[in-house]
């Protein structure tokens, strides 16, 4: 029964997150719009995009190899299989199991590392700065990320997300310092890895940016229809990430814990997330309207700040916790 | 039958010892062909022997010391190395076939190369170790300067036979040291060393098969050496004998040195291991040649190996006895992980040599296309050098960076504080191979060719194909499998931490304790399968088939000129330009890196240039002064050349009783 709850859990959140991507990047273009006094496009402009690139035929440069053309659908596959390990309504779905943030990561990498290969693909010199730009911002950002997982390990005691989220949930942990400093960590190495301003801007590719857009320039018809969709579904599994991590008001419930209501939690679940999905994605144009893009070279600067920031959740918790002997076993160790 | 499967072993060490270099002599070809069948058999028979669980066991050869015979043995440790060994050198030979109608010369070498690091395996005695060890740096040597007319080459082969005989000597005085009682490894264990003889053997351990396993300080050999070797030996050297002098260390540390050492006695290994993990991975970024960018990325996996080593050294002392099999583990994995997925970009690399006929990223480009299988491979192991998901880079970095995480149990303040320092490293370590990865492949494979040889590359042969495509098996095996791995590693575990995973790992994954956090490959495996499929049947319902071929837009992009029919290269991202950002980032500090930029004047006609300086703090902090030293000192020398008669008697007459008055202060102690 749980297991069954688990899939369905599964397949509605897939759902969930695939149509509510694209959104999230319209309310965001048109809170920015509005906020400088703009009108802005409606917010299913960007699924409208969509629908209107998977209708023309590709143009594929002529010196690209396979490579080029299967980067795309790798990239989606692997932003949607992380997709499938961040919880957004409910938790114990059916791969709950294997949500673990270490392999998140790594499916996170394996997109951007496809898609940079896809830039150098071209031969041109915009796909080549924007992946050598790309997997730097990678380098940089990486520790920072990898020590906020450290501390929600500490934490928790364990680097799956269902779990860490669950107790986060329940209460137990009641707020900390660590935790703010984490977030705020998280939330400038989300920024990064998303391409948002100031680390990047999405809304161009000239000189002044050139990194996510520079490196998928060549692209064009469906391919493009399906960068666009990557694009605002890491956008989406960042924000879920997030949320699920510093903020689970209202989530569902593992279904064995949530009984008989459980679908009643699911709706419940679903209505809180989306309206913690849109508040953070106001947030984010709100920050983003307020924010001049950075020089690339100063980026490195504001993510060495997300791992200091990383740094001292760490530290904190051990100075706090004292002893080792008072943490929480790390994956049933020691 | 453990005992007839080492007599099998023994007997194909002494045909890779005795017969296949007499034959590579007069026939290379056939003399390979000899070695890879002796490899084959010896890898079926290692894994037999795994299967088997493991037995020890020993054989006492009638040859060596004297009245003494020498003693071999096998059991789980050397075992699971055995077969790396195997493994990697059936496709080296394999690939040694591919020849081009020009054997190397040093053919010969090939075969005791490989007998002699099943020598220093099988070893179980001070002395079999140490001849085992000396002569597979001898062969090694020989056949790196396979083509000693290059000024390169010759200076590489100096650098390397130099490091050669410093971890040989340092070998020798750690055995000596352990072996008062008999030279025996059963004498060794039966009388464990003092603390402060302990704490000599684990540095000399460091120092000596450290070096050669291409630890910092003394890694400064690795990347010139195998960018001289033929690419087959360099596979060799980077995916068998880096893992052989890391056997040789983990014997003599965690073995034979005592059953229980002090929690501090891994921290120099960790130390080492993030100082060679970072270093490796950011010089990887940086160099301008395939092999030595895969040699640096060795550097950086043998670090992370040791960082592996040094965390279940520290935990087997401080009896947390999940954490340190789990870290065990890890290096284990990593080792048989790096072992695969590096034989085979070594592999790929000599293919690209012979190809496209270079090995300088300047000259190589959009060989994707011309080099259908070679580029599959890499585009394969790439992904296992960058740590993706669900190759078995990403297998083992999960065990290791789980193992750090576990590592904040070890202690105090100070070591938690060191946890986190390793936690940042190990991701910093991990990005910068993942760019390294992105900037191989991206630059040699993809975008255009950047001279004529890439652009009329062609496919390597047949036998070096099939080396490849084998040893891809081999890394996908591993990747899909690592519980499999892990459960042949468990004799070795228990050799070297007294425990093993068996609890914890399964056919499909594994986890860090029965209710702690699990990976299972199969599982990321089906997750992406289902998402193309479904992604695939939206395009199919939805979307307008197939593509239209255009110029390059980039914002215009004009037709490449007449003498260049493949483009300029100019136009192109370089390997220079990737690695810009990076350099600029981390590389002014870590490696000095200075770029000096010559503006003329306003009105004066020569071109404006830009060069870049940098330098591995090794050889700035430790081989410059080394060569200033040894100028000092043959100045000194040089200067006895010149004096009279009279001052030599002088000299000759205070040296000796200089030395008279020594000995009378000696006897007087």
């Amino acid at each position: 029964m749980s297991t069954l709850a688990g899939f369905f859990a599964l397949l509605l959140h897939m759902a969930l997150m695939l149509t509510t991507a694209p959104l999230l990047i319209g309310l965001a273009r048109k809170a920015k719009a509005r906020m400088v006094g703009r009108e802005g496009p409606p917010i299913v402009q960007p699924w409208r995009d969509i629908a209107r690139l998977l209708r023309k035929q590709p143009v594929v440069a002529e010196s690209t190899s396979w490579l080029f053309r299967a980067a795309p659908l790798v990239s989606l596959a692997a932003t949607m299989s992380a997709a499938a390990l961040v919880p957004s309504f409910a938790l114990g779905m059916l791969s709950g199991d294997a949500s673990d943030l270490l392999v998140l990561a790594g499916l996170l990498g394996l997109g951007r590392a496809t898609l940079a290969l896809a830039g150098m693909d071209t031969g041109t010199s915009f796909g080549g700065i924007g992946a050598s730009r790309e997997m730097t911002f990678a380098v940089v950002a990486e520790p920072a990320l990898l020590l906020v997982v450290y501390t929600l390990a500490l934490l928790a005691g364990t680097t799956n997300l269902d779990a860490i989220s669950s107790l986060i949930a329940s209460g137990v942990l009641g707020l900390r310092i660590s935790m703010a400093m984490a977030l705020v960590a998280a939330c400038l190495v989300a920024i990064a890895e998303c391409g948002r301003v100031p680390v990047d801007n999405p809304a161009t590719h000239l000189e002044l940016t050139m990194v996510h857009e520079a490196m998928v320039l060549e692209y064009s018809g469906r391919h493009l229809a399906l960068i666009e969709l990557t694009a605002a579904l890491r956008l989406l599994v960042w924000t879920s990430l997030i949320l699920v991590i510093f903020a689970p008001f209202g989530i569902a419930p593992h279904p064995a814990e949530g009984g008989a209501w459980i679908v009643l939690l699911w709706v419940g679940g679903v209505l809180a997330w989306g309206v913690k999905v849109a508040i953070l994605g106001l947030v984010l144009a709100a920050f983003e309207t307020t924010r001049a893009k950075l020089r690339v070279f100063r980026v490195p600067e504001l993510l060495g700040a997300a791992l200091l920031l990383g740094f001292l959740a760490a530290i904190l918790l051990f100075v706090s916790q004292g002893f080792a002997a008072e943490l929480p076993r790390i994956g049933g160790l020691g | 039958m453990s005992a007839t499967l080492l007599q099998g072993l023994v007997l194909v060490m002494a045909i890779q010892l005795f017969a296949a270099p007499l034959l590579a002599a007069r026939a290379p070809r056939l003399g390979f062909m000899a070695s890879f069948l002796c490899c084959a058999t010896g890898a079926i028979i290692q894994l037999i022997y795994l299967f088997s669980g493991a037995p020890t066991a020993e054989l006492v050869v009638p040859f060596g010391l004297a009245g003494q015979g020498t003693v071999l043995s096998i059991d789980g440790l050397s075992g699971l190395f055995l077969l790396l060994v195997m493994l990697a050198g059936s496709a080296a030979s394999l690939a040694l076939l591919d020849d081009h109608g020009h054997p190397i010369p040093t053919a010969p070498a090939v075969p005791v190369f490989i007998g002699s690091m099943m020598l220093c395996l099988l070893a179980a005695d001070a002395f079999a170790l140490v001849v085992g060890f000396e002569a597979m740096s001898v062969a090694s040597f020989i056949l790196v300067i396979t083509q000693h007319r290059d000024v390169q080459v010759q200076a590489a082969g100096r650098l390397y036979i130099g490091m050669a005989v410093w971890s040989g000597l340092c070998l020798i005085a750690a055995v000596a040291l352990l072996a008062p009682h008999g030279a025996s490894f059963a004498a060794m264990r039966a009388s464990p060393p003092s603390a402060v003889v302990g704490w000599v053997v684990l540095g000399l351990a460091l120092l000596g098969p450290g070096s050669k396993a291409g630890l910092v300080p003394l890694h400064i050999w690795l990347p010139p050496a195998h960018a001289a070797a033929p690419a087959p030996v360099s596979a060799l050297m980077s995916g068998a004998m880096t893992k052989v002098a890391l056997y040789v260390l983990i014997r003599l540390v965690f073995d034979l040195a005592g059953p229980a050492q002090a929690l501090w006695w891994g921290l120099p290994l960790i130390a080492l291991g993030i100082a060679s993990a970072l270093l490796g991975a950011l010089r990887a970024n940086m160099e301008g040649d395939i092999k030595t960018v895969l040699a640096c990325s060795t550097i950086e996996n043998v670090g992370l190996v040791a960082i592996g080593l040094g965390i279940a050294l520290a935990a087997r002392g401080a009896d947390l006895a999940a954490l340190s099999s789990l870290a065990a583990g890890a290096a284990l994995l990593h080792t048989m992980a790096h072992g695969g997925f590096k034989t085979l970009l070594f592999l790929a690399s000599g293919a690209i040599q012979y190809g496209a006929g270079s090995r300088s990223f300047n000259a190589l480009g959009g060989l994707i296309k011309r080099m259908p299988i070679t580029a599959g491979v890499m585009l394969l192991a790439g992904a296992s050098l960058a740590g993706l998901p669900p190759t078995p880079g990403f297998a083992s970095e999960w065990m290791l960076f789980q193992s750090v995480l576990g590592a904040v149990r070890l202690g105090g303040l100070a070591l938690q504080v060191i946890s986190v320092v390793l936690a940042a490293t190990l991701a910093l370590a991990t990005a910068l191979a993942a760019a390294a990865a992105v900037r191989l492949i991206g630059v040699a494979l993809l975008g255009r060719p950047r001279s004529q040889g890439a652009a009329e590359a062609h496919e390597a042969g047949p036998p070096l194909r099939w080396a490849m495509l084998l040893s891809a098996l081999g890394v996908v095996l591993v990747g899909l499998f690592p519980g499999v791995m892990l459960w042949f590693a468990g004799p070795a575990m228990a050799v070297i931490v007294h425990g093993n995973m068996q609890d914890r790992i399964g056919y499909l994954g594994f986890a860090t304790a029965a209710d702690g956090p699990g990976y299972a490959p199969i599982f990321v495996l089906v997750l992406m399968a289902l998402a193309v499929v479904a992604i695939w049947m939206v395009l199919q319902a939805r979307a307008v088939p197939g593509h239209r071929a255009g110029p390059l837009w980039d914002c215009g992009f004009g037709a490449p000129p007449s003498w260049q029919p493949y483009g300029d290269p100019l136009a192109q991202y370089s390997a220079t330009s990737f690695a810009q950002p990076l350099r600029r980032v981390l590389g002014t500090t870590l490696l000095g890196a200075r770029e000096v930029v010559d503006m003329p004047r306003p009105g004066e006609i020569r071109p404006a240039s830009i060069s870049v300086r940098m330098a591995d703090p090794a050889d700035s902090w430790l081989l410059a002064p080394l060569a200033r030293t040894r100028e000092f000192f043959s100045r000194l020398t040089d200067r006895l050349h010149f004096i009279t008669v009279r001052q030599a008697l002088t000299l000759m007459v205070l040296v000796l009783v200089g030395l008279l008055l020594f000995i009378a202060a000696v006897e007087q102690l």
